[in-house]
Order: structure tokens, then sequence, then C-alpha cells
């Protein structure tokens, strides 16, 4: 399956990314809307920045989905090509899943208090196609390719 | 192959899984004494205040026993494993046989024994039934006793809330959750739930109940409507004790999930002991994801694959009222890294350049993954920038290589 990956080198630590995901999952139809309407609007990938260093991360869809095992309800679920997927009616907010994520990739959703989780799902369930982060990136620091075996 | 899985829970779950990821056509069946399609245990307090359906206990979704092929006995127990004749026998006497066998029977309640208790009547919180009848018996405004200030204790206040303010909670420990949290956390959730109007009275225990009165160690009393008793909960180990199997505290098992001294019997679960990587020793490790890990582990044996079952470590992400607690690992340090302000708080714990454990409370929870990875993996923290991880949990703290190996690489 396509993953998303990151080449450090490459990123300036624009954040862009973080807006483009926040919009992306903003159910609005523009990025201005999203961001006047919906204030709070929440990225599922997050730069992390330590001085000359900048990289994006967000959900790996690991091979051995941690994440999905320990889910406590079964909200978190893997389809047979891998894409980790969330589904919120069934989330009951228990953060197990963030004590297992070893890259901190799980994204509590402070926009209902923290009721729930969420997480990046490779822009499947909205109208994306192809991951907005990875056709935003203005220095090709992040792409969206097949680099292992599949599970 | 003929696979025969007790208990239709997390770790039966789990096993099923195991299996299938190379056995598609071995014959499984579950047995269980609870009549339900799979559902998450824990979410039977979510259940009690309502916020969740009866369509949302489910564990998996519906189809799973018709997409993984499995059989299923419901609302039956079983009462011996015929190790010769290698068959279950059940509570009807009907007799299903195996080629292999997996206990996931998980725990039962643990009720200490007082002077008037069965006289007055109690529930216990572990099952759905249980729920049921709590929903059914409580009335708004009732008056609650619970007896038990641990994480099912206090689970079950919780969802009681829904219904009344009148809830006190004793526990013979001088503070709340005593298996999870140090003093300084245990103190800032108390008052967290205080302040919802829960009463509690702590190091302190019943001395006899007179009717719908406990009368306490201290010299207090307290009149109740209900009664739930949640001091502890004992491991299901009788079925492998008389089948000769080796019992601790719980079920002892081979890194495979075997049962020791027994043969294509294996056990995983709430009724068996990990070994606890974080300390060294063998422990119960009575959580949710770790019965599934082992359950799966138990599975992929039981169908020819080899996997070993490590790095098992104490764990917990609980939440209360909203505030929401993350630990794990162990506390017993020579250095401790403490942040607290207000609900929030954080403590990590610190030995011979190894992260132990930690406590995160409140917006301290976020990223928890990140510590329990250091934890898990054993990563020196002369190697990683402690000074930043430590308030900061992400990636950046990680040397070039091992970044690289988590962001570029496939896994
Ligand atoms: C109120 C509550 C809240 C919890 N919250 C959390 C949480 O937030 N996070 C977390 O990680 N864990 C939590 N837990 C713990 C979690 O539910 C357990 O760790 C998990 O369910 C263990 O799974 P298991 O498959 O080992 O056993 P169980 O879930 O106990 O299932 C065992 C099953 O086997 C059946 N059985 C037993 N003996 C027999 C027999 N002889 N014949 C037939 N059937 C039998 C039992 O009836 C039961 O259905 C909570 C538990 C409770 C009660
Ligand atoms: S959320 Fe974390 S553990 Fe789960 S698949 Fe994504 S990166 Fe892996
Ligand atoms: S927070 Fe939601 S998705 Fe995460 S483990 Fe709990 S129920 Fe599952």
């Amino acid at each position: 399956m396509k993953r998303v990956y990151v080449n450090e080198n490459r990123c300036l630590g624009c954040h862009l990314c973080e807006y483009w995901c926040a919009f992306a999952n903003s159910g609005e139809d523009s990025i201005t809307k999203a961001f006047k309407l919906n204030k709070e609007a929440m990225p599922r990938i997050n730069v992390e920045d330590d001085g000359e260093i900048h990289f994006a991360v967000q959900c790996r869809h690991c091979n051995d989905t941690p994440c999905v095992k320990a889910c406590i309800t079964g909200a978190l679920s893997v389809d047979t090509e891998g894409l980790v997927t969330i589904d919120t009616e069934r989330c009951v907010g228990c953060y197990t899943c963030v004590l297992t994520c070893p890259y901190g990739c799980i994204v509590i959703d402070e926009k209902n208090g923290g009721k729930t989780v969420t997480k990046c799902e490779l822009c499947v369930k909205n109208a994306g196609g192809e991951p907005w982060c990875v056709k935003e990136c203005i220095n090709g620091a992040i792409v969206f390719e097949d680099r292992g075996v599949s599970i | 192959m003929n696979y025969v899985i007790i208990g239709n829970s997390a770790a039966g779950i789990g096993c099923v899984q195991g299996i299938r990821d190379k056995d598609k056509t071995g014959k499984i069946t579950i047995i269980s004494d609870e009549p339900y399609f799979t559902y998450s245990r824990p979410l039977i307090s979510y259940w009690l205040k309502n916020a969740v359906t009866d369509e949302n206990m489910k564990y998996r979704d519906r189809d799973f026993y018709d997409v993984n092929n499995v059989n299923t006995i419901l609302g039956k127990r079983a009462v011996k494993i015929d190790t010769a004749a290698k068959k279950v026998i059940l509570d009807d006497n009907s007799e299903v046989p195996y080629d292999k066998l997996l206990v996931g029977t998980g725990s039962k309640p643990f009720v200490p024994s007082a002077p008037g208790l069965d006289e007055t009547g109690y529930f216990t919180f572990m099952k759905y039934d249980d729920a049921k009848a709590i929903k059914q018996a409580v009335k708004p405004g009732a008056k609650v006793l619970i007896v038990g200030a641990g994480l099912i204790g206090l689970k079950a206040a919780e969802a009681l809330h829904e219904y009344t303010e009148n809830i006190t909670v004793i526990d013979l420990a001088d503070r709340i959750l005593s298996s999870i949290l140090d003093a300084d956390a245990a103190s800032i959730m108390q008052k967290h739930i205080e302040s919802k109007g829960v009463k509690f009275f702590l190091g302190t225990s019943v001395n006899n109940f007179a009717g719908k009165v406990a009368h306490l160690k201290n010299g207090e009393t307290c009149d109740f409507d209900i009664l739930i008793m949640a001091v502890g909960v004992r491991p299901n180990t009788e079925l492998i004790k008389e089948a000769g199997g080796e019992v601790n505290r719980g079920i002892v098992t081979e890194k495979t999930q075997a049962v020791k001294s027994l043969t294509d019997i294996y056990a995983a679960g709430d009724c068996t002991e990990s070994f606890d990587s974080s300390v060294g020793e063998n422990k119960i490790l009575a959580i949710l994801p770790n019965a599934f890990l082992q359950g799966e582990i138990a599975g992929k044996n039981m169908s020819g694959q080899e996997f070993m079952y490590v790095n098992a470590i104490p764990q917990n992400a609980i939440g209360f009222f909203g505030l929401h607690i993350i630990t794990a690992g162990s506390y017993s340090a020579e250095d401790a890294y403490e942040v607290a302000d207000g609900d929030n708080y954080k403590k990590l714990f610190i030995n011979k350049d190894k992260l132990a454990g930690f406590i995160l409370m409140g917006k301290y929870v976020s990223k928890a993954g990140i510590y329990t990875s250091l934890i898990k993996e054993k990563i020196p923290l002369s190697d990683i920038d402690f000074n930043l991880i430590k308030d900061n949990p992400g990636l950046a703290a990680f040397s070039r290589g091992r970044r690289d190996k988590k962001l570029a690489e496939f896994h």
C-alpha cells in the first residue's frame, strides 16, 4: 500500500501541511472558509521543530497496527490493504491508543472536548483521493509511495 | 485442525485473529457462558450512563463470526477439560472435542466476606448483565455505596452519577486508584471526583452491614439503597488447575502462551500472568490490550506459526468525569521529573539512564505513546535529547538515524 513518508532534508518547517490537513478534514469547500467558520480546524499531521530541524509526522499506518490491537472498543480498524481508520461513533475517548502509538500520531479531538480521538486516514474519507499534505507540500518533503511489502 | 476457545472477549477474539492470520480453513469454536455477541467489557460503564447503545457494545463488527468462520456456543459454561480425551465438557454435559484449546476465561469479582453482606444484597460490576441489573435497580437520587476506589469502582461511580449525586466510595487504601497513581496524582483525581459530589471514606473498611446501613471500622455509618462491591478481581484459573496445568495467582504460560505442564492448551488475558518487562517479574496485567495481544500470539502458535509474547508492561489509559490519566511501567526509580499545574500532572520515573514509568494527567496525556516507546524499547536516555522530550514528547529528541527509521522506512 502507498503510505506517506517524510524527507526531513526538504522540510522547511512552514507548517502549510497542517493547514491543508485541517482544511481537508473540515468538511468545508475552501481553505478560507475552513479557517473562518471552523476556527479550531484541527490537523491530523504535526510538524515538529527543534532549531534547524523540521519534519512532519502523521500516522505511519504501521504494518503491525499496535493502536488497532490496543483499542478497547474496536473503533480503530485496519483494512486488507493496511489503511488504519477510526469510527468515531464507536470511540469513547479512553485514550488507550494515545498511550500506545509510538509516534504520537493519535490526535485528541479538542473540538468536542476530547470525547473522541482522530487520526490521519490518508484522505480516503474526505474529498481528497490523494493526501492533501502531499499535494500541497511546496518542497516535496512529504511523499506518497509504496516502500514496502504489504500485509 | 479443530480449535476451541473458552471465552468470547478480548483474549478469545485475539486468538481468532491470530489463527486466521494463516489458517483460513481450520474449524474454530468459541464457548462462553455470557449469551452475547462479543462485547467490549470496559463499555459496561458507558452503557450504564447511556453514552453507548446496545448496538455499539460490540467489540467487533457484527459479521465477525461469519467473516472468520467461527462457530459459537453461547450461554453455556465449560466445567471441565478432559486432557486425556482432548475435550471440553459443558454444564449441560455436552462435549466439545479439540485439537488445540485456548482458555481465555478472564477474571471474576473478589468479594470479601463481611457480617450481614449476603443478607443485605449487593451488585458487582464486571459484566453486561451486572450493568443491566444495576440500571434496573437504580432510581434517580438513589443512595449508592461503592466498596473499592479502584478503576472498576470509580467507573461505576462515574456511570451512576448520571442517576444520582448521592454516591459514597470507601477503600482500605489511603488513596484512590492506588494501583496506578502515586499520592500526588491520586489527590488531584480525588478532588476532581469530589467536585462532582462523590464522597470518599479512605483508609477504612466495612465492619458489618445491618440492613441498608454499613458500619465502618472508623466509626462512621453510611446508609444506602444500592451497594456495589468492587474490591478486586481474581483470575478464573479453576479449569486449568483441575486439568493439572501450572497456576500461581494466574495461569502460568510459556512465552508462546502455552500453559506450562499441559499439551495443546494455551491461555491468554486476565486469567494469566504476564512477564512484566519493566520490572522483570510475572504479574497479572488485567488490561484489555494485553488480553488481545496474548490471545493473538496464542492463536498464531496454535496454528503453527512461532511467536513469543514479550515486552508487556503495566499500562492504563482511563478518564473520570473528563479528567484523563495515562500511566505505564514501574514507579520504583532513582529519580523523577515532575510538573504540576492545577489538574495537569506529569511524573517521569527514571532509573539507570532509562525511563522506568510515567504518570500523566490532564493536558499532559498528549503523545503519551512516545514515552511508552522509551520504556518498551529500553532506549538509553543519554542517546536522546531528554531535556527536550521531558517537556515535549516527540520524535525531534531522537537521533537522525532513529528518526529516519521511524519516518522514512516501511514498518
Ligand atoms: C468496568 C470495567 C472497566 C474496564 N476498563 C478498562 C479500560 O479502560 N482499559 C483496559 O485496558 N481494561 C479495562 N478493563 C479490563 C478489561 O475489561 C479486561 O482486561 C479484558 O476484558 C480482559 O479480557 P479477557 O478476554 O482476558 O477476559 P474477559 O473479558 O473477562 O472475558 C472472559 C470471558 O470468559 C467467560 N468465561 C469464564 N469462565 C468460563 C467458563 N468456564 N466457560 C465459559 N465461559 C467462561 C466469561 O464469562 C467472560 O465472558 C475494565 C474492566 C471492567 C470490568
Ligand atoms: S496511529 Fe500510530 S500506532 Fe496506529 S498505525 Fe498510525 S502510527 Fe501506527
Ligand atoms: S480513544 Fe477511541 S480509538 Fe482510542 S482506544 Fe479508546 S475507543 Fe479506541
